[in-house]
């Protein structure tokens, strides 16, 4: 894979040599920048085909079969139904917010996979603190909402956005400290030396050593991303469309493809943290590392992602919704302070050198 | 070093390319009949009798406090927890003074009731 990127490269340097190193350089990064959106902008449509296919199946329906072979063409009838549709700006609206609240949204959601490593060195660029930068921009995402409610001038969305202000502010807290335990027990904020350490099969993966701490970042995820059963920020019977009321047409979809391009980045997040990234479940095993040896990392990471795409839907098919002030509650009381306590554990477990993954 | 850096800077500017492109495209090719009814606020049905920017419930506000609180907390713990295994019991003791600071306060506003949502 990296090779055929070098070979990229250098076609790309041969055929506009009049171009001067930086401008070349830039150019390079938009074209990969380019070959990452795209497929990740297909994925994100496939998972809005993947999710009502799933959850018709769980209720025993058969889900979009119309447009295309068993429906494989919704996602695309989709876009395009869209985009012929009107952009409302209601007339108490402030334009100029309400028409940036949408790209708000979508730029870190997208700028965010700058630093996700997709294999061994297949990465846009290797930044030291990779970490605290998904932290950071992951962050700038609230603003978007919170804007789009305030620009709305209307009451569903500026309740809708105070209430996902909220909560995604209180569980961004709860995934920086199970992050902090990450980075003890890898010694480093970089996605790929973290990767890196947990070489060598599945028992080295650091779910096993911070198993509750994987849990608690999985529903943390699954509240960052707005998914059932957290999902009070949508809630339809009780503030109808949450920040999305006044929005239609492509505006609506930046948010929706928002949201969606955030499920595959924590998916993602969660196996280069807890289930070692693009490394094979086979390492070290005798026969079976052989017998995988053809499969490359990037289909590895992908086959694990998918596994974490599927919970999404499946947790959204099996749960009710919480209330507000039960998931209020399960934050600050609850998780805070487990993870505060799961942080000196690790800190003991490593000062008092005990178990072998330290 | 530095250099690193830049692809972030592009992937920001693509990010703000296909935003903005999306929302040109749905603006050119979809149609554009605004009329009284239809630009007005949502309202389940009657037309708005109230002003939006409403009062709201200051726990939100607590919320945000709090947020900045800890997530100051989360970026002091971050430079301890890369090299923690190599500091020993200073470092240990020390981590331990500075979160048990916090928890502290945390205790505290729990017994006030900062926490509780009814």
């Amino acid at each position: 894979m990296m090779s055929l990127w070098q070979s990229f490269v250098e076609l790309i340097h041969e055929l506009i040599p009049w171009l001067d190193g930086g401008i070349a350089t830039v150019i390079i990064i938009l074209i990969k920048g380019i070959a990452l959106v795209l497929p990740l902008i297909i994925m994100m449509a496939y998972m809005t085909y993947a999710e009502r296919k799933v959850i018709g199946y769980m209720q025993l329906r058969i889900g979009p079969n119309r447009v295309g072979p068993i429906g494989l063409l919704q996602p695309f009838a989709d876009v395009i139904k869209m985009m012929f549709k009107e952009i409302i700006f209601p007339t108490k609206a402030n334009i100029y917010l309400f028409l940036l609240a949408p790209i708000l949204a979508f730029v870190p959601a997208v700028a965010i996979w700058v630093v996700i490593p997709l294999g061994e060195g297949f990465y846009i660029t290797n930044l030291d603190v990779s970490l605290l930068y998904v932290l950071a921009i992951g962050s700038v995402g609230v603003y978007g909402i919170i804007i789009a409610g305030w620009a709305s001038n209307s009451k569903y969305p500026l309740l809708g956005a105070l209430r996902s202000t909220a909560l995604l502010v209180s569980y961004e807290i709860v995934i920086g400290f199970v992050i902090v335990t990450v980075v003890m027990v890898a010694g480093s904020v970089n996605l790929n030396e973290i990767v890196e350490g947990q070489k060598g099969g599945a028992w080295n993966w650091y779910f096993i050593p911070l198993f509750p701490m994987m849990i608690v970042f999985w529903i943390s995820a699954l509240t960052e991303t707005n998914r059932a059963p957290f999902d009070v920020v949508e809630g339809e019977s009780e503030i109808v469309g949450g920040t999305h009321v006044e929005y239609s047409g492509m505006c609506f979809a930046l948010f929706f493809m928002a949201e969606y391009i955030n499920m595959i980045m924590m998916a993602a997040l969660a196996v280069l943290l807890f289930f070692g990234g693009w490394h094979s479940p086979f390492e070290g095993l005798p026969y079976l590392e052989s017998l995988f040896e053809f499969v490359p990392d990037l289909v590895w990471l992908l086959v694990k992602m998918s596994f974490f795409l599927f919970l999404y839907l499946w947790i959204r098919a099996t749960f009710p919704r919480f209330r507000y002030d039960q998931i209020m509650r399960l934050c600050w009381k609850v998780f805070l302070p487990l993870t505060i306590i799961w942080i000196f554990v690790v800190a003991l477990m490593t000062q008092l050198a005990i178990g072998p993954w330290f | 070093m530095l250099e690193n850096y830049l692809p972030v800077v592009v992937f920001i500017f693509l990010g703000v390319a296909f935003g903005v492109g999306l929302t040109l495209i749905g603006w050119l090719l979809g149609p554009s009949k605004p009329n009284e009814e239809k630009n007005s606020q949502f309202e389940c049905g009657f037309p708005a009798f109230e002003d939006s920017r409403m009062h709201f419930n200051v726990r939100y506000y607590l919320v945000a406090i709090l947020f900045i609180l800890f997530d100051l907390e989360v970026a002091f713990v971050f430079p301890w927890a890369v090299v923690q295994s190599g500091l020993g019991w200073f470092g240990f003791v020390v981590i331990s003074v500075f979160l048990f600071l916090l928890v502290v306060g945390f205790i505290f506003e729990w017994k006030k009731g900062a926490l509780e949502w009814e």
